[in-house]
């Protein structure tokens, strides 16, 4: 019966494998979840989502599965009076009772009968035990004994907790759109990295010193070698003014998060789009710029290229010569990106504009087929395709 | 039917906390249990060893922590060196292999529970290393051609920052459970776990202040539970009366003893900032 769930679970985005929906009915069979529906929903979350962040789409994607009992609620509370619903005294049932309510069976029988139910039923019930009510063995009501029994208008359950957990969405702000902060985004960029040995030998080389040592006759010889080390390099391209004065604080953590997890970081500055010219320090960009041509000659093609703009300008600004809005460029700022990606075969465009807003900006398009579809929005998730695209 | 974790007297367990680790029993697979650094995520091993009466093994993960030590180590460098001096112990293998955490808690005659703290830390392959091992139970020791196989099954409690993102293949063999950070009911029942005499106005002075000083938007770290707890200790330790903790009365808005919970002196200063524009406005 839960395999269709399973299936709604994957459609919705929650990476759930068959392993985990075994393990899932096997801790059903070892009966962790008998009591009640919300350990049930507590056992399938522990099962079958592994990373907090896929915590909000299981609750929708739980809740949209059992809607027929979600409509139904709205229908009940709709048509029955909120006294119908008061709390009764503790029914008192017999071993016996609560063994047939067991045979009832689960989640799907349970909703179809009490769809049923529902349609025979015109008047509030209470106790005995198969009309919808409360106090009584049906499943369907409140403040019943039926272990399994659907709970139909009751702020509280017996295990004093509200009902419809997965309803609550709390994990909503733990979805992907995680804020970045430099923490993260070092997190990420880590992910970059490239291990090589460089530098003074201080760790034992096992290997080198067994095979030295048999070469020395048997005589301890030991042999050291390099520590490892991060030995990737970034050269960073960073729009600034105009447009990205909102973006200003993203830019700076990431600045601030790439200049502590790179050794070999260079960064340039670039208005709207990179042209001749860049520069490194803003307060005298005017005074101090370096040539595109002369950043093309210094950096191997090693240097992983990444772009931080918005892309957003006038398309004039890309395709024509003299489009630049601060001097006169001899040359299309097309011309020196494809310079630029032929340099730098690995490269990535960052854009913290958010994903949605880029088909309708003719700029972002133009940058986006200059950079070979290698944009990616800055965001957590972005950075991580953006670092594979790197690679 | 094994005992089933309910939290303890020192240790506020929520239902889907209980309901996760108990799986975890009762399956014998790992539980992976991430959350906010301060929400007790080591200490969840600890209080299920002592509540369930089981021996608590540590594994502490550091960055260059490889999974092959949990295992068992290979000391050659010593057997070299014995070689040369001709000490007897050199003809047998076994005298230079050094158990690792996994193996002594796989040896263990009562089922133990085995921590591995803060698996975020190691190396990202480090997981995917231990997949047969979580999995099985079981390894294989190539110097001495032998298998270890634990005569109980140990319930495993991971803890991970989120620094890293675990593989799919080690997530599908675990539980997963992350702790949320509390909510002030369940605040309070923490507190009072741990300073059961703590006055009563006290108490819901504190978690006021606490939970304004959580919201306030822009910290760069919001203090946790552990911090609360410590902050509280502060306070009686201080016997501060719950009086002074009143924000509403603009000339003490500062709770006192604040460095307990804020750790970073951007914070302490934007905190300043905030408190001074609220008196200003108050006037």
């Amino acid at each position: 019966m839960l395999i269709p769930f399973f299936f709604k679970l994957r459609e919705g985005g929650v990476p759930v494998s068959i392993t985990e929906l075994l393990l899932l009915l096997e801790s059903l069979d070892a009966r962790l979840a008998e009591s009640s529906a919300e350990g049930f929903y507590y056992l399938a979350r522990a099962c079958l989502v592994k990373d907090e962040r896929h915590f909000d789409r299981f609750d929708q994607v739980f809740a949209a599965y059992f809607k027929g009992a979600e409509a139904l609620f709205g229908a009940l509370t709709a048509n029955i009076p909120e006294e119908w619903l008061r709390r009764m005294g503790e029914s008192t049932l017999s071993e016996e009772d609560k063994a047939k309510i067991e045979a009832l069976g689960g989640w799907d029988k349970l909703m179809e009968t009490l769809k049923k139910r529902l349609e025979e039923q015109q008047e509030r019930h209470q106790g005995g035990n198969k009309w919808i009510g409360t106090g009584g063995t049906s499943p369907f009501g409140a403040h019943g004994y039926n272990p399994e029994g659907i709970r139909i208008g009751q702020g509280e359950s017996r295990n004093r907790r509200a009902v419809k957990v997965w309803d609550q969405r709390e994990y909503r702000n733990l979805d992907d759109s995680v804020e970045l902060g430099t923490r993260n985004i070092k997190i990420a960029l880590r992910k970059l990295r490239r291990f090589a040995r460089e530098g003074a030998p201080e760790h034992l080389d096992l290997d080198g010193t067994i095979d030295s040592t048999a070469r020395n006759a048997g005589l301890l010889d030991l042999k050291f070698r390099p520590e490892r080390h991060n030995a990737i390099k970034v050269l960073l391209f960073i729009d600034v003014g105009g447009s990205m004065y909102e973006h200003v604080r993203l830019c700076e953590e990431l600045f601030s998060a790439a200049r502590s997890e790179f050794k070999h970081l260079q960064y340039y500055y670039f208005h709207n789009f990179v042209y001749e010219s860049v520069w490194q320090d803003n307060s005298r960009r005017h005074v101090q710029k370096v040539s595109t041509q002369e950043v093309m000659r210094t950096y191997g093609h090693d240097y992983k290229l990444i772009f931080v703009g918005d892309a957003t300008m006038s398309p004039y600004e890309i395709v024509q010569p003299g489009g630049s809005v601060e001097h006169w460029n001899e040359e299309s700022g097309a011309v020196w990106m494809q310079r630029l990606t032929r340099t730098w075969p690995h490269h990535v465009w960052l854009n913290p504009e958010p994903q949605q807003r880029w088909a309708h900006t003719p700029s972002v398009q133009l940058t986006r087929e200059l950079v070979g579809d290698r944009m990616f929005p800055l965001t957590l998730h972005g950075l991580d395709q953006a670092i594979k695209a790197l690679r | 039917m094994t005992a089933r974790f309910q939290g303890s007297d020192s240790y506020v367990a929520t239902e889907d906390l209980m309901m996760a680790v108990n799986a975890a029993v009762t399956l014998g697979r790992p539980l992976l249990v991430k959350g906010e650094p301060g929400t007790g995520k080591t200490q969840l091993a600890e209080e299920i060893a002592s509540s369930l009466n089981k021996p608590l093994y540590r594994w502490h993960i550091k960055s260059t922590t490889k999974a092959q030590q949990g295992l068992y180590e290979y000391d050659a460098v010593s057997r070299l060196r014995d070689s040369q001096l001709g000490d007897a112990k050199v003809h047998d293998i076994g005298n230079y292999i050094v158990k690792g955490r996994l193996w002594e808690a796989f040896e263990s005659d009562v089922q133990p529970v085995l921590l591995v703290d803060e698996i975020d830390k190691a190396d990202i392959e480090f997981p995917n290393d231990l997949l047969h091992e979580l999995d099985r139970m079981e390894f294989y020791v190539y110097e001495t051609r032998r298998w270890v196989k634990a005569t109980q099954r140990p319930i495993i409690v991971i803890t991970s920052n989120n620094e890293k993102e675990l593989p799919d293949a080690f997530l599908r063999r675990c539980f997963f459970h992350y702790i949320r950070f509390p909510d002030v009911a369940t605040m309070e029942r923490i507190v009072h776990v741990h300073y059961p005499t703590l006055k009563k106005e006290l108490l819901a002075e504190a978690l006021t202040s606490f939970f304004k000083l959580r919201d306030m938007p822009g910290l760069k770290k919001k203090p946790s539970t552990s911090e609360l707890l410590d902050w509280i200790k502060l306070l009686v330790a201080e016997d501060i009366p719950p009086e002074a903790l009143r924000s509403d009365d603009p000339k003490k808005a500062i709770p006192p003893l604040y460095g307990a919970l804020l750790k970073n002196e951007q914070d302490v200063h934007l905190f300043e900032q905030l408190v001074f524009l609220h008196r200003r406005g108050g006037r």
